[in-house]
């Protein structure tokens, strides 16, 4: 971690907005019939399978479908970049066709992610009605009229900055950052 | 790695080991997009393909187009019998003609070896070679060792053998190549005069009795006799090669294992193999084609390119 490093949500942070999250999800959803969640790939399925825990040790009874989406394929900056993007792995067990989706990314930016994210879901069905749950959203710098419905916190930011989510599974510790690289 | 080493596939030949595994991971998830209930993305939408066909195919040309159509490019068809070849165009000429419709991407079969690689020298788009007489057919050739890979997960030590007219075979030469860059053992197995003179050069070796092969091998890939491309007799007659290296029912049961058994199209049954081998749960034929879509689309993908 360098200087010019700003901590956004520290361990204990993150862990309670991972809670208030959930809570707000219950408040909405009751007993989540008729109700999958979806991540996209490869950080939102993160934060995707850990409100999906958070869910269940809040009621273990809760029988709710989890899945990850890839959307490389949908992606609308194909072509415009040096190397082909190497896509991740799609899991989708289940139909969403009539479903009630909560569709999960770890950041919301320019929204191009959650768009392509629209657009690849659909090849699994017409959903019931989508909502959009993210850990951290990035105000002002949108290139689309894409808002979420559930938000772990704002942050104000400027282009050249980074946010970086940080998982414990992965990363050793539960953290967000904004940093601007070199 | 996430590139290609090279700019167009003109064949096995020109490819690493690392492009290999690259295009064999891709399929796997173009594997899974085909087989949603809706298979098409939207991947390749401002791309143009023609799709240039100056010798007969059917599996290749319907799995290239499906491939194409579920990138979502724009497709063009052609067809040196309906075409102004027949006029006496040149190669060239034509295809400079057609991509000056603004072609992004070409997947040719022509009959003779090395079209696809003087096209490339030539005009100013990717070319996809898809057959260039009896010299190669990469794509093919890869999407026999992406059955394979799929059928047997780790390939290492494996034996394959090539079974039938290997001289007029572009589907054997492109496999020799993709087989042994992927580390698997390959020999074939024919008549002498359908093998070719300096095949040990290839470091490949034959076994000329059938039987010996198929104990051999963990894999057998049968080839069709090409008659359009034997312009003299190699053998006395369909009849005699059929008992010598015709693969049969009974013969495939005596063997001490189950053997599997490979074949890229099109089937005379009855010469190269009876009905009851092909249709047989040891024949892994139809996922070789549902696999070409796969591969296809994994190729077409990775040598899009940047827009200019």
């Amino acid at each position: 971690m360098q200087s010019s490093d700003r901590i956004i949500l520290d361990p204990k942070q993150f862990e309670l907005t991972i809670k208030r999250l959930s809570h707000q999800l219950i408040e909405n959803y009751g007993d989540f019939k008729d109700t999958v969640i979806i991540g996209l790939q490869p950080r939102g399925y993160f934060l995707a399978e850990r409100i999906h825990q958070e869910l269940m040790k809040i009621n273990a009874k809760l029988d709710i479908k989890l899945g990850s989406l890839d959307i490389t394929f949908y992606r609308d900056d194909f072509r415009r970049q040096e190397t082909p993007i190497i896509p991740n792995k799609t899991e989708i067990n289940f139909i969403i066709e009539d479903k009630k989706v909560i569709l999960i990314d770890d950041v919301l930016f320019t929204g191009r992610t959650i768009r392509s994210g629209l657009d690849a879901m659909l090849a699994f069905g017409r959903p019931k009605t989508v909502e959009l749950l993210v850990l951290i959203n990035r105000r002002y710098k949108r290139h689309l009229p894409i808002q979420a419905d559930y938000i772990g916190k704002n942050v104000h930011s400027i282009v050249s900055e980074r946010v970086k989510v940080n998982w414990k599974n992965i990363d050793k510790e539960d953290k967000v950052i904004l940093y601007t690289p070199e | 790695m996430s590139k290609l080493s090279t700019k167009h596939l003109l064949g096995i030949k020109y490819l690493q080991k690392e492009d290999i595994n690259l295009i064999f991971e891709t399929a796997d998830h173009f594997k899974q997009v085909i087989n949603r209930p809706i298979k098409k993305v939207p991947s390749l939408r401002d791309i143009t393909i023609a799709n240039l066909f100056f010798e007969n195919s059917t599996r290749t040309k319907l799995s290239f187009e499906l491939a194409e159509k579920r990138l979502s490019a724009d497709v063009i068809n052609f067809a040196s019998s309906s075409s102004s070849v027949t006029k006496g165009e040149t190669l060239i000429d034509t295809v400079n003609n057609i991509l000056s419709m603004k072609v992004d991407m070409v997947v040719m079969r022509h009959p003779n070896p090395g079209a696809a690689y003087f096209l490339s020298q030539h005009v100013d788009a990717k070319i996809i070679n898809a057959g260039d007489g009896a010299h190669e057919h990469p794509t093919q050739a890869l999407l026999d060792g992406y059955s394979m890979r799929e059928k047997y997960k780790d390939l290492t030590g494996k034996n394959i053998i090539i079974v039938g007219d290997i001289t007029h075979s572009r589907v054997a030469l492109s496999n020799i190549f993709c087989l042994q860059k992927m580390g698997v053992n390959v020999k074939v197995c024919g008549p002498l005069t359908l093998i070719p003179k300096y095949i040990n050069s290839l470091g490949v070796e034959v076994i000329s009795n059938l039987k010996e092969a198929l104990e051999w091998c963990d894999i057998a890939m049968m080839l069709r006799i090409q008659l359009e491309r034997q312009d003299t007799k190699f053998f006395p007659s369909i009849r005699e090669y059929t008992q010598q290296y015709g693969l049969n029912k009974e013969l495939l049961d005596s063997l001490s294992k189950k053997i599997t058994i490979m074949h890229p199209g099109p089937i005379n049954r009855g010469v190269e193999i009876t009905s009851d081998v092909a249709d047989s749960n040891q024949s892994i034929i139809l996922n070789q084609v549902e696999n070409g879509v796969a591969i296809r689309m994994a190729v077409l993908y990775l040598l899009a390119g940047r827009v200019d």
